[in-house]
């Protein structure tokens, strides 16, 4: 089971981030619950694609008559993490916005819409 | 935003330079060591983001222009989808450069070798039309938000 | 009250996620490469280039790019047309 040690993070980083999405109140902090949710996603798709005692894929000065690893999850976790990126700007830019307009930034007190 | 002391503006005016060269160069080199035009995107912006906070924000937008930028997102998101058509002879996304003649057009050898610059055919070219869209986009935001920054704070002293 | 719930719904939440990374196979040993075999042997002679993961990205899943190049542009409208200020 101490073989499995890259799931064990794995789920760590899942479970923070949705305790603290479910738990606690100001815009800010959820903000980084979501940051913690994407990460741990990129990190799982990165460790399915390990082989034992295997090289990066790049044949430019490489150690001979080794393996590589899979190179697919790779190309697919770059795109993943600049979609990250944007969505956390964009989560960033309404706070601020939801910020100027009411005066606070507490979930509880700007649920109710006003004019 | 005040800006910081004198010793941190004369660092930043050293390093800066040395930071944009080398994301350029994670640029460039992406089709031969780990990189690309996503990463060395990333590089080049944070070189922004230090410009940003060591000279505080009223004096950095005298230098850093929002115009500049925006364009040239717009020209690198263009050039991507225009390298993109041109290979429409045979599919869409062709790579009709790798091993013909012409520009970036070298044949590779096999295995494992010290690599040739003048190889890969499309892919140096996609890779600076990103690079170039991801800098711009990052910073464009960098600036807004700082600039946001201060115009929503005025709201609280008022 | 809400905050039991809260509770524990994230206990059942989190006891699948544990069960789920006790059981996975182990790490290491991927069991369907056939297709990442196929792109390391012949990258270098369809695609001209040394870096598999790059000719990955750019030329045997270059539409997959093309559209995360949109949603960064299209993320970037977005905050432009956030922070716009109506001057009078």
């Amino acid at each position: 089971m101490i073989g499995n040690f890259p799931y064990i993070a794995v789920i760590i980083f899942i479970g923070l981030g949705i305790y603290t999405l479910m738990f606690k109140r100001n815009l800010i902090k959820i903000a980084i619950g979501i940051c913690l949710i994407e990460n741990g996603v990129n990190l799982f798709l990165i460790t399915l694609g390990f082989r034992k005692g295997a090289v990066a894929p790049i044949y430019t000065l490489a150690p001979s008559g080794q393996s590589m690893v899979l190179p697919t999850p790779q190309a697919l976790t770059l795109t993943s993490i600049v979609i990250g990126i944007a969505t956390t700007a964009l989560i960033l830019s309404i706070a601020m916005m939801i910020y100027k307009h009411y005066g606070t930034i507490e979930v509880n007190e700007v649920r109710r819409l006003r004019g | 935003m005040k800006e910081m002391s004198k010793i941190v503006r004369n660092v930043t005016n050293l390093v800066y330079g040395f930071i944009i060269i080398f994301g350029f160069y994670i640029i460039a080199h992406g089709h031969l060591t780990p990189g690309g035009g996503f990463q060395g995107g990333a590089v080049v912006a944070s070189a922004f983001a230090l410009l940003l906070i060591s000279y505080g924000q009223l004096n950095a937008k005298k230098f850093l222009n929002i115009n500049i930028f925006s364009l040239l997102e717009s020209c690198g998101l263009t050039m991507f989808i225009v390298v993109a058509f041109l290979g429409l002879g045979t599919t869409f996304f062709y790579n009709f450069l790798a091993n013909s003649g012409s520009w970036f057009g070298n044949m590779v050898i096999p295995g494992i070798n010290p690599g040739d610059m003048n190889t890969a055919g499309v892919l140096p070219l996609m890779n600076i039309a990103v690079g170039l869209e991801v800098f711009a986009g990052l910073g464009i935001i960098v600036l807004l938000m700082a600039d946001g920054a201060e115009f929503t704070k005025k709201k609280e002293n008022s | 009250m809400k905050k039991i719930i809260f509770g524990i719904a994230f206990i059942v939440f989190f006891s699948f996620l544990v069960i789920s990374a006790i059981n996975m196979r182990p790490f290491g040993l991927p069991t369907f490469s056939e297709m990442d075999d196929y792109f390391i042997e012949n990258a270098q002679s369809e695609a001209g280039a040394n870096n598999v993961v790059t000719s990955i990205v750019f030329d045997y899943r270059g539409f997959d790019t093309l559209g995360e190049a949109t949603v960064l542009f299209t993320t970037i409208v977005g905050i432009v047309a956030l922070f716009r200020r109506i001057t009078k």
